[in-house]
């Protein structure tokens, strides 16, 4: 044990030594090259919100060609400048520029770095009572390295042909026939996984070595449980997608051949041998597909945790819980050609892989099932974040079940490539893992800036992007079942799609009044910052975590005496008696765990 | 040595998991290389599963013979089959040897002994990079690179029939073995940073020479990834 414990009261003594000498922090160490895990968390976040109001105005605009195809865009000049054609349409070329660079952001800079490095940083030490990450010098690294891929990709928007244009899965032969975009595009994904990877490296250790005495892992929130497996899901699939990538990085510079076959472009042949196109696709979703789960795991676990404190109710069925993560975790790995039915893959790998996938509605519906009975007769308490956790249960419900669909291979022939599956992925996890963030920055927002954020433009944002998501992807899966091609820049040219051109509209207007919505929350996100209501007391939402055992504004170090000890579970709501019982309580004598607990009486 | 020990048996009195300690009785720092390595196990996966797959569709029939492919031996000539590669596999398990006796020594606390073999070990492995770097220069000199093909003559050195090879055969092999052997040059580096830490007693006075663990966890992984590689370039 020595050796162990010298390194933690060690990392503990750097730890005060940094809390005592806060007031000799200047603006560079204490905002930018801050080894604090708490502003490091913060700088994830607003850098996933910068990306993210990027990526959600490519968006708009793409759907302004979509819905009004005729329409003069010129007014965008000073915004879009060569992407315009002369007479104001929107050029073909960057309008798969603009569905690339919205794909690629909004999946790994927003709901990847934004979601889990945000949330993974602030809560990990927090909440299983540690100072700080386990070395906090790789976490500083993990978000320089994200900013540098920020950079690069920032950079790509500017130069002369355009960032990549290639489609967020970037398949060869097309990625390969690109310009500097695309190179560009691969460097700055590789600084994102290095910067995912020391990441990763960090959340598992941490959470393994420095919890606080008597948080066994069963004590843990499921925060903590999700975060750590979406750690493990990233340390294991992204440097896959690395391979595939430095791969497809020599087919394009050094002229090899991996993905590459004999090829016809332009009515040039392109002598280029024996390889598949096939074999990226294989690499790139190995990632692509547990990405997914990257992605909506930490909203899980917010949701998980906001609901049980917001309705005064344990978590129910907390252990199936955790083994639905871990059956996640596992099944994710074994389902990633499910995105290659129509590839010309084998049908019986095919077989195998619906069976796979199919086999993950099991965990999921278990999850479902558990949010509905955590909240059921629960003395709920409807502020934004609970309203965003239940919207979150109802975009995952809506896009799961169209995951079934999808699932299956036969359907799958009809339905792949089509606003079908866009409406899919984009309701079970892009809108899904949105109203997650939501809800855990709404509720951590205390603790993060020590104010509150204003509740009535939370709500009305809430009302508009539930409603206005399913009025733009709902009508989607209808188009998409007739057969409308996605990643199409315009549809004038096919009778059998003009039936939709009203449809379009419609999503069009939709999407302008959500986009206007968010940016009212981004102006709530900002204004709340500096002048929202202060935090008076140091638990406001009547939580039984670690990290409002904190004062209200915890500096590097978090807890300014010792580190507290952990007795019980952290769901102890409504028991004895007691609205909540924090961790921090000693059992009392004779007091059962949860999990002795008699079933109680019936409420009359 | 005797504080491992130690750690062990507390943590078998209580439950290692019940927080407060750390369950497998180390220190994040060694734990976190174990996951590196992990992962980094999964990119040369990825790569060899690579390989595997465009062997497969290329076609066994028109892919080159190790034993034609690699045969020259530096100052020797032609005609050695895979004596060379042999010799770079010895060199590289040889330094893997002496990384194990670095490691030791660190656990006795001797400076001396750590110094005399972590030496040896970042000498085998600029031996090895030579090698390869030879390795590399005869196959391009005899015309293979990214872009043409592997040739060789069919009945050895001088017959005069000439065997043309896929292309993917030289470029797998470069890729492959370059990131291996980009592997085997960070290892370097960080050796020779490891081992100026130990000259200068870095880690005397820290009392532990963990960071020669560290990077031995490392050594002995890029030396075990070169056994697959070594495996589907040469033997397969």
């Amino acid at each position: 044990m020595s050796d162990v414990n010298t390194t933690m009261e060690h990392t503990h003594a750097e730890a005060h030594d940094h809390a005592h000498e806060a007031h000799h922090e200047n603006f560079f160490t204490k905002y930018l090259f801050t080894m604090d895990h708490k502003m490091i968390a913060k700088q994830f976040l607003i850098t996933g919100i910068f990306w993210a109001i990027i990526g959600a105005f490519f968006s708009v605009v793409f759907r302004l060609q979509l819905g009004f195809p005729d329409a003069d865009l010129s007014w965008l000049a000073p915004v879009m400048g060569r992407w315009l054609t002369p007479d104001g349409a929107l050029d073909p070329n960057f309008y798969n520029a603009l569905i690339t660079m919205h794909g690629t952001l909004l999946v790994f800079f927003v709901l990847t770095a934004g979601l889990s490095g945000t949330f993974a940083n602030f809560l990990i030490p927090l909440q299983i009572g540690a100072r700080d990450m386990a070395s906090p010098m790789m976490n500083m690294l993990s978000y320089w390295f994200f900013f540098l891929a920020s950079v690069i990709m920032f950079v790509s928007l500017f130069i002369p042909d355009g960032p990549a244009q290639g489609g967020w899965t970037a398949y060869p032969p097309l990625s390969y026939l690109l310009g500097h975009g695309m190179t560009l595009w691969l460097l700055s994904l590789t600084f994102f996984v290095a910067s995912t990877v020391l990441g990763g490296l960090n959340y598992i250790t941490t959470i393994l070595n420095m919890r606080t005495k008597g948080m066994s892992m069963f004590k843990m929130p499921l925060t903590i449980w999700a975060l750590f497996f979406t750690a493990v899901i990233g340390l294991l699939s992204f440097p896959v997608l690395v391979a595939g990538f430095i791969l497809l990085i020599f087919d394009r510079s050094l002229g090899t051949s991996f993905y590459l076959s004999d090829l016809v472009v332009n009515g040039q042949f392109l002598d280029k041998g024996t390889g598949s196109p096939i074999l990226y696709e294989h690499l790139f979703w190995f990632l692509g597909h547990p990405e997914v789960y990257i992605v909506i795991l930490p909203a899980m676990g917010i949701v998980s945790e906001v609901l049980s404190v917001n309705s005064k109710k344990p978590v129910f069925g907390y252990r199936a819980m955790v083994f639905s993560i871990l059956a996640i975790t596992i099944l994710s790995f074994l389902v990633w050609a499910h995105h290659m039915f129509v590839s010309g893959m084998n049908p019986f790998v095919g077989s195998i892989f619906v069976l796979f996938t199919l086999l993950i509605a099991v965990p999921s519906a278990i999850k479902v099932f558990n949010w509905i009975a955590t909240i059921w007769r629960g003395n709920i308490r409807l502020n934004p974040q609970t309203m965003y956790a239940i919207g979150f249960v109802s975009m995952f419900i809506s896009g799961g079940l169209t995951g079934i669909f999808l699932g299956n291979s036969t359907i799958d022939i009809q339905l792949h490539d089509t606003y079908f599956i866009v409406a899919h992925f984009h309701i079970v996890m892009g809108v899904a893992a949105f109203f997650g963030m939501f809800a855990g920055i709404h509720h951590w927002f205390p603790k993060m800036f020590g104010r509150y954020m204003n509740r009535s433009m939370a709500y009305m944002h809430f009302w508009v992007t539930l409603i206005g998501a399913y009025l733009i992807f709902w009508p989607m899966h209808y188009m998409g079942m007739a057969g409308v091609p996605r990643r199409y820049y315009t549809f004038d040219a096919f009778d059998a799609f003009s039936q939709f051109a009203g449809m379009n509209v419609f999503i069009t207007v939709v999407v302008m009044i959500v986009f206007a919505f968010q940016i009212l929350w981004v102006a709530n996100f900002f204004y709340s910052i500096f002048k929202g209501r202060k935090v008076k007391e140091s638990n406001p939402w009547g939580a039984t975590t670690l990290e409002w055992t904190t004062p209200v504004n915890p500096g590097h170090g978090n807890w300014p005496g010792e580190i507290p000890e952990v007795y019980r579970w952290p769901y102890d709501y409504n028991k004895n008696g007691h609205e909540f019982i924090p961790q921090t309580v000693p059992m009392e004598e004779g007091e059962l765990e949860h999990e002795e607990t008699p079933a109680p009486e019936k409420v009359s | 040595m005797t504080t491992a020990t130690n750690t062990v048996q507390a943590n078998s009195e209580s439950n290692v998991w019940e927080g407060g300690q750390a369950p497998f009785g180390v220190k994040y720092g060694k734990l976190m290389m174990w996951y590196f390595l992990l992962s980094d196990a999964f990119t040369f996966a990825a790569f060899l599963i690579s390989y595997g797959a465009i062997r497969y569709t290329v076609g066994q029939d028109i892919w080159p013979e190790p034993n034609k492919v690699f045969e020259a031996f530096p100052l020797l000539g032609h005609g050695y089959p895979l004596l060379f590669v042999s010799l770079m596999t010895f060199i590289l398990i040889l330094s893997s040897v002496f990384m194990v006796r670095a490691v030791q020594e660190g656990h006795q606390m001797n400076k001396k002994g750590v110094i005399l073999w972590l030496g040896f070990t970042i000498i085998g492995g600029i031996a090895f990079l030579s090698c390869q770097a030879w390795e590399w220069a005869h196959l391009i000199h005899n015309g293979m690179t990214m872009t043409s093909p592997i040739t060789y003559e069919i009945g050895g050195h001088g017959s005069g029939a000439v065997f043309v090879g896929p292309l993917a055969f030289g470029q797998l092999f470069f890729t492959i073995t370059g990131f291996h052997g980009f592997h085997v040059t960070t290892g370097v580096v960080i050796n020779i940073i490891v081992f100026l830490n130990v000259v200068f007693g870095t880690y005397e006075k820290k009392k532990n020479y963990d960071m020669v663990e560290k990077v031995g966890l490392y050594w002995h992984f890029v030396d075990l990834v070169w056994v697959f590689v070594f495996l589907g370039f040469y033997l397969l």
